[in-house]
């Protein structure tokens, strides 16, 4: 239900971009999803890959200003309208959704999530028969 | 409970004292041919000095006379009396020399000595001294006055941290002198090598002082180490460490009036300020023969505490320094100094402690610019880094009376800030 994301903190600067992508290279880490949205100062880059913990270290041993955390990642059949329905799932539960973003994994869509009440999320999910993936099958 | 009958006067004895001290001082100051001419051109003989109010008609003393009269200009004994020389190389120009005579080192010992007594040192402690040796005078001057008290002295010097833990582990160290930010690196030395200050040494005393540091940072330090932490004052003008210490209150630093008569002056208008305000120190020395400086203009900005210290001492209590005079910024219209921001950056855990102050104009006005790292990302969510942003900026504005702009950026990206280094970039366009 729920799966590891990484969360880089970095300045508006391309070269901390391209600078994490090749520790990924180098240490042979598999990028399955990224993100990254930005303010005037500064950005966050969100990344799925393959052995989160093992990754996080690498970047942290290289001075990079990173986060493990959990996100929720539920799996959509790959036809219109499936996200809309999720998405009610959670907005008539009263849940509010920090930030959101997708990718296409064997043909299903994932739906990546956090949102400000954990416990009610993982309810909703379940209560309503929402599919969702492990971090097993991402890779 | 005291080691010299002098940290038991009360104030109209210290007065008396001064004045006496201030009179011969004044008179020796004649044997200086800088001296001579500077009362020459005044208008003024040692007799006109009848009373403390007297010290007033005297001009002030800079630096820049100091690097003018390099090296023996301002000796005021025959070189054979001198028998020490400390000098500080400055960035631009000649650097200073301050001359020292037996009777002056042993003062000084004296001086440093009473310090380390005050806050509860004594002969059965181990006294490690990681300061720079050589022209620095925080080497010499605590190694003389450590010996001085009695205590096994331990003259460490600076760097090599691992064979510093090893002398404190090996000796049993129970005191150990130095700079704030060389504690922090001995801590984290420390953790990477599994030593527990509290567990595995004896450590109790800390002496810190050379480089400008926040309450808060002494209290980082306690906690860490699980020492007493005191703050010292000295300057290599005034013969180094042993100016002015905190005693077990921990709250201002007794300056020595035996040694010393303070002011604090408005540095524009050169005139007193009143009690208890901010303003340049300015130091007489009243106990030295070597070389005396009358009135000299520290550029270090502090105010005198008001009121009596517990601890029963009625010489005057420094507060902890603001920063230097030519540190102090001037942003519309307002006074403010790097200490004043880093105080505050200091209590947000989210934060390291490095920081960088830009000033620059935007549209014909000067702003402020506060870059500070981030300790941890604490969170991914923008929401929380903007509100941190939000509150950071409003405790910044309570404190420095203007808006400045505060910008969170990665750890490691900012310049590290190495010993006395000011971290502030001016790049306002003057017109
Ligand atoms: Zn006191």
């Amino acid at each position: 239900m729920t799966i590891h994301q990484l969360s880089i903190f970095i300045e508006n600067k391309a070269g901390t971009l391209l600078r994490v992508l090749e520790l990924f290279k180098e240490a042979q880490i598999q990028l399955v999803a990224s993100t990254i949205a930005d303010t005037v100062e500064y950005g966050i880059y969100r990344i799925i890959c393959s052995e989160p913990s093992r990754a996080y270290q690498v970047l942290k041993d290289a001075g990079i200003s990173v986060a493990l955390s959990d996100v929720f990642a539920i799996t959509l059949d790959n036809e219109p309208g499936r996200a809309a329905d999720a998405v009610k799932v959670l907005h008539d539960a009263g849940i509010g959704i920090t930030y959101m973003y997708s990718f296409l994994l064997g043909g299903k869509g994932i739906l990546v999530f956090r949102t400000d009440n954990p416990e009610l999320t993982r309810e909703a999910i379940i209560l309503n028969s929402l599919s969702f993936i492990s971090e097993k099958e991402l890779v | 409970m005291y080691l010299h009958k002098e940290e038991t006067l009360s104030r109209p004895q210290i007065e008396a004292l001064q004045l006496e001290r201030l009179q011969w001082t004044v008179k020796h100051c004649m044997n200086s041919p800088f001296y001579k001419k500077r009362f020459e051109e005044a208008g003024l003989t040692p007799q006109d000095i009848r009373s403390l109010d007297d010290l007033q008609r005297i001009p002030f003393t800079t630096k820049q006379d100091l690097r003018d009269n390099y090296p023996y200009g301002l000796a005021s004994v025959s070189m054979d009396k001198v028998v020490r020389l400390h000098s500080s190389s400055g960035t631009t120009g000649n650097p200073t020399v301050v001359l020292h005579s037996q009777r002056d080192l042993d003062e000084w010992a004296n001086a440093v000595a009473r310090c380390l007594h005050m806050v509860g040192l004594r002969p059965n402690d181990v006294f490690q001294n990681s300061s720079g040796y050589g022209m620095f005078t925080g080497g010499l001057g605590f190694q003389y006055g450590a010996e001085r008290l009695g205590m096994l002295t331990v003259p460490a010097a600076a760097g090599n941290t691992k064979r510093q833990l090893k002398f404190i582990t090996d000796f049993g160290t129970t005191a150990l002198h130095a700079i704030p930010s060389y504690v922090t690196r001995m801590y984290e030395v420390m953790e990477e090598m599994g030593i527990d200050p509290r567990r595995d040494t004896k450590l109790r005393t800390l002496v810190i002082g050379a480089e400008p540091h926040s309450e808060e940072q002494r209290r980082r330090i306690e906690e860490m180490m699980g020492v007493k932490a005191y703050n010292s004052f000295g300057m290599s003008e005034m013969c180094g460490p042993g100016v002015a210490f905190e005693c077990q209150e921990q709250n201002g630093l007794h300056i020595w009036e035996d040694y010393y008569i303070v002011e604090i002056i408005d540095p524009e208008t050169l005139q007193p300020v009143p009690e208890g305000e901010v303003g340049e120190l300015v130091l007489t020395t009243i106990n030295r023969e070597a070389m005396p400086l009358l009135r000299y203009r520290t550029r270090d900005l502090t105010r005198i505490l008001p009121g009596e210290c517990p601890c029963g001492r009625q010489h005057k209590r420094l507060d902890r320094m603001k920063g230097r005079s030519d540190d102090m910024i001037i942003l519309k219209g307002v006074n403010i100094f790097p200490i004043q921001i880093e105080t505050i950056l200091m209590q947000f855990k989210e934060l390291s402690t490095n920081y960088l102050i830009t000033l620059q104009t935007q549209d014909s006005n000067d702003e402020m610019i506060v870059e500070v790292e981030l300790e941890n990302l604490f969170t991914d969510d923008y929401a929380r880094l903007h509100s941190l942003t939000r509150e950071i900026t409003r405790q910044l504005k309570d404190e420095i009376l203007v808006t400045p702009y505060v910008k969170l950026v990665p750890k490691g990206t900012l310049p590290v800030a190495e010993g006395k280094a000011v971290r502030v970039k001016d790049m306002r366009k003057t017109f």
